[in-house]
């Protein structure tokens, strides 16, 4: 039988040549980071929760990731997937079967090794529903997924421990996704014995196999992490402690770190004060700008008249002045002409998409038979920035005579309305969607853009239903060769061509992440905007100022 | 007196009864459902019809709420949505902030308020009286969060007195007390001035004087002790806008007390938290109403409990 076995995309490539085989490319380690020191980090909300079947927003995202591990991680700093606590993998010529070697000797924080029965074990967790884990859905290409979601089995029936450093995978489909799943917090490997301990609580008593360990949380105050000195990666992590210091109104926290109180501003840079921090050269050096995997949109409802005819559509996509907008948010995002952002693979530098044409779009609406245009709807979040950004597209909208009036409601009300059929004409999509879960450019399509996302409780907010490019969808998910990952993304670049000629949104930009720290940091830039360890990679980042 | 208690027990009661009933109804009408966010983007109808029918959320209307009262009883009140904790650990984690950053605000207004209202009614009618008066206006409508972001840049960021925000040692105490005190304070100089003024009218100051007593002596031992009395009664009532002015001042200072729980859970929509911050609030008020009712006669023999 011919088996894939792979560690990295590039090494994936050598060892089919090399007859499927591989030993596994040892991370590499910063050479100019020191060991030593502890940096402290500021964020305005309290954390949820450390526990990886639970916690889902960005706040305790990268937390998660530095404590636990999962059998797939990235680059550091990159969407490049890679082997973390699995050593290698193989994956059989249908793409059904997932087979991975554990790495040997993996210790949990409290000193006992890791196998690949505590891998099933954290899988049958995060999808039991009486864990109530919000990410119990990515695992749906795993056979028994239904029977254990629906509470009929306590065990993933496709989930096969064949001996302790040794675990099969069997999925319903082929997945090509299958790897950042095993990637995504989710998916992270828990002790039972821990679990169990503390029960719900455990989230507060977090012990994983990462590069940190966990040491103190005060409720309201603070949440310390120490370095794990048994981590299997040998060499990282580079920092002694890290310390976040939680309850801090960002202008507060921004005004800590100008005195060098604290090293890193854990949320965004106050609105108020971003055009101030990058005027000014000493503190515009110190903030790292890089590309998040999120596109801001307006969809239109291809059901409601009068956007179930293309031209509508495609005359609201050049009636949209993107530029302005992206000035509205002190040019925090660029401009976007698709719906994936640029960092994510199958992203099209090709593509032009609709030009900003006024006469155009007139033209096109008198073609569809609306020469005077229309009266509509434009459902918005109501907080900042959002109605402004809202206002500023009602303003183009009026220039080609769409007269749209605002609805600015709270998030929960937007997104009621967005899943409703009947219930919102256009959608800013603004605070609400979409970032991806993991850089895939799937991830952009089935929940947002697919025919099974166009029911009610949705994300399917323009309701667009095309079989054709469903199946086509399907189609680039079965291959699951990484080798073939070039020519996946290719397919994947023609389904969102596609949905650009349908026009069921106008893309409006892409949000960059802007992250500010002091001048003691050290690291790559790209460990500070990491896509996916959003926002820090705290493993990998180091302080220069230890002897 | 015992039949008078008793009678304002079963009032409280039936007050946080009320207070419980209302915010239930409020938060059980929100648009947001709770299960869809614990659920998250992800989730299957499936998964969402099972965590609904786990966290009891299927239920109608009052049977929920009989539920919430019966595990009240109990001192349970529920589990965060977001958090994942127990709602009664997050709140007593947080409680001995609030009280200790009361505690300085109390002494803040008490030392601003009643100094001013003071100097106000003796020298009432002159410019010190029209400026501390003014003074005392600006203090009770100036908006917290303006007057305690001044605090902090001027005494912290640009003087470096105290820490820019946190929680630990007396130093972090004093802007966060300071900008609750303000508000207080205003309130209280307007109060104590004209209880003053009322005090400084009454025949035995005129009787003092004739009988030759210094001003000093008139005004600190005969007409303060009377006119601060019903002055500090008032500060059982004061709990009310305590509560209030916590959500703010904690968020502004990062002081981890119940305001700042209740500012996260709001943004979140984390009921269980909201549910039990409000209820935790109302007790408080209805707690303060009540000792400054039994205990005002106590300090002014002319109120009469009935």
């Amino acid at each position: 039988m011919k088996k894939f076995l792979t560690s990295t995309v590039a090494v994936s490539a050598l060892a089919l040549m090399l007859g499927m085989t591989s030993a596994r490319a040892e991370h590499v380690v910063d050479p100019n980071a020191k060991p030593g020191g502890a940096i402290t980090i500021t964020y305005k909300d309290d954390v949820a929760t450390l526990d990886p079947a639970i916690g889902y927003d960005w706040q305790n995202w990268s937390m998660i990731k530095t404590l636990f591990d999962g059998l797939m991680d990235y680059e550091p700093g990159t969407t490049n997937l890679r082997p973390d606590l699995a050593e290698s993998y193989e994956i059989a010529p249908d793409g059904k079967t997932f087979t991975f070697k554990l790495r040997q000797g993996v210790k949990f924080h409290n000193g006992r090794e890791m196998t690949a029965d505590d891998v099933k074990y954290s899988l049958d967790r995060v999808t039991n529903p009486k864990t109530q884990s919000p990410g119990a859905g990515f695992f749906g290409s795993i056979k028994g997924h239904e029977d254990v979601t629906a509470g009929k089995a306590e065990s993933l029936a496709g989930v096969t421990v064949i001996d302790p450093y040794t675990i099969k995978f069997e999925l319903t489909r082929p997945d090509a996704t299958f790897l950042h799943v095993m990637a995504i917090n989710f998916s992270h490997v828990v002790p039972k014995e821990e679990v169990e301990k503390y029960g719900a609580d455990f989230g507060k008593h977090p012990v994983g196999t990462g590069a940190f360990k966990f040491a103190e949380w005060t409720l309201g105050q603070r949440v310390v992490f120490e370095r794990n000195p048994d981590y299997w990666h040998k060499g990282l992590p580079h920092l002694d402690k890290v310390t976040f210091e939680i309850g801090q109104e960002p202008i507060v926290a921004l005004l800590r770190l100008q005195k060098g109180e604290i090293d890193v501003l854990g949320d965004v840079i106050p609105p108020a004060k971003f055009q101030e921090v990058m005027a000014d050269p000493e503190q515009k050096a110190r903030v790292v700008e890089g590309g998040q995997l999120h596109t801001g949109y307006i969809t239109m409802n291809t059901t409601m008249a009068p956007f179930d005819n293309v031209k509508v559509r495609q005359a609201v996509n050049m009636a949209v002045n993107k530029d302005r907008i992206v000035q509205l948010i002190n040019n925090r995002g660029v401009p976007a002409n698709q719906p994936l952002p640029p960092s994510m693979p199958g992203y099209d530098k090709e593509f032009k998409g609709y030009p900003y044409d006024v006469a155009k779009a007139k033209a096109l609406l008198a073609e569809a038979g609306h020469p005077d245009g229309f009266d509509t709807q434009l459902f918005a979040m109501n907080t900042d920035p959002n109605p402004r950004i809202a206002q500023a597209i009602q303003q183009d909208l009026a220039a080609v005579g769409i007269k749209a009036s605002i609805q600015s409601l709270a998030q929960a009300n937007v997104i009621a309305a967005g899943g409703d059929k009947a219930g919102a004409p256009m959608i800013w999509s603004g605070g609400m969607a979409w970032i991806a879960d993991f850089p895939d450019p799937s991830n952009f399509y089935g929940p947002i853009l697919s025919c099974a996302g166009a029911v009610p409780g949705g994300w399917n907010w323009s309701w667009y239903c095309n079989k054709d490019l469903d199946a086509k969808a399907a189609e680039a998910d079965s291959i699951v060769d990484p080798a073939k990952s070039a020519e996946r993304a290719r397919m994947w670049s023609a389904i969102y061509g596609k949905i650009m000629e349908d026009a069921p949104w106008v893309p409006v930009f892409n949000e960059q992440r802007f992250t500010m720290k002091s001048p003691r940091m050290g690291g790559a830039d790209n460990l500070y905007v990491d896509p996916v360890h959003i926002p820090i990679n705290y493993d990998n980042v180091y302080v220069t100022d230890v002897q | 007196m015992i039949a008078y208690l008793g009678r304002r027990v079963i009032q409280s009661v039936l007050i946080l009864l009320g207070v419980s009933l209302i915010t239930f109804a409020l938060l059980y009408l929100l648009p947001a459902d709770p299960v869809r966010q614990i659920a998250g983007r992800s989730a299957t109808p499936e998964t969402v019809e099972n965590i609904r029918r786990q966290l009891g959320l299927d239920q109608p209307f009052f049977i929920q709420y009989w539920h919430y009262l019966i595990s009240l009883l109990s001192g349970d009140l529920g589990r965060s949505y977001i958090q994942r904790s127990e709602v009664t650990e997050l709140i007593v984690s947080r409680l001995p902030a609030s009280l200790l950053l009361m505690v300085g605000a109390i002494l803040c207004e008490l030392a601003i308020g009643l100094t001013m209202g003071l100097l106000a009614a003796v020298r009432r009618g002159t410019a010190t009286d029209q400026t501390l008066m003014v003074a005392s206006f600006v203090g009770v409508s100036a908006p917290q969060f303006v007057v305690g972001l001044l605090l902090l840049y001027v005494f912290a960021v640009q003087l470096g007195w105290f820490p820019i925000g946190g929680y630990g040692t007396w130093r972090h105490l004093v802007l966060p007390s300071l900008t609750m005190g303000i508000l207080g304070a205003g309130w209280y100089a307007r109060m104590m001035r004209s209880s003053m003024i009322d005090v400084l009218r009454q025949d035995y100051m005129r009787t003092a004087r004739a009988k030759g007593l210094a001003r000093g002596a008139i005004i600190f031992r005969h007409a303060l002790p009377n006119a601060i009395l019903p002055v500090i009664a008032m500060i059982g009532i004061d709990i009310g806008i305590f509560m209030g002015g916590i959500v703010v001042v904690e968020s502004v200072f990062g002081w981890p007390g119940i305001g700042q729980l209740a500012w996260q859970a709001i943004q979140r929509v984390d009921i269980p938290i909201i549910m039990g911050v409000t209820l935790v609030s109302a007790f408080a008020i209805v707690l303060g109403n009540l000792l400054a009712d039994t205990v005002a006669p106590f300090i002014d023999p002319r109120i009469k409990l009935r």
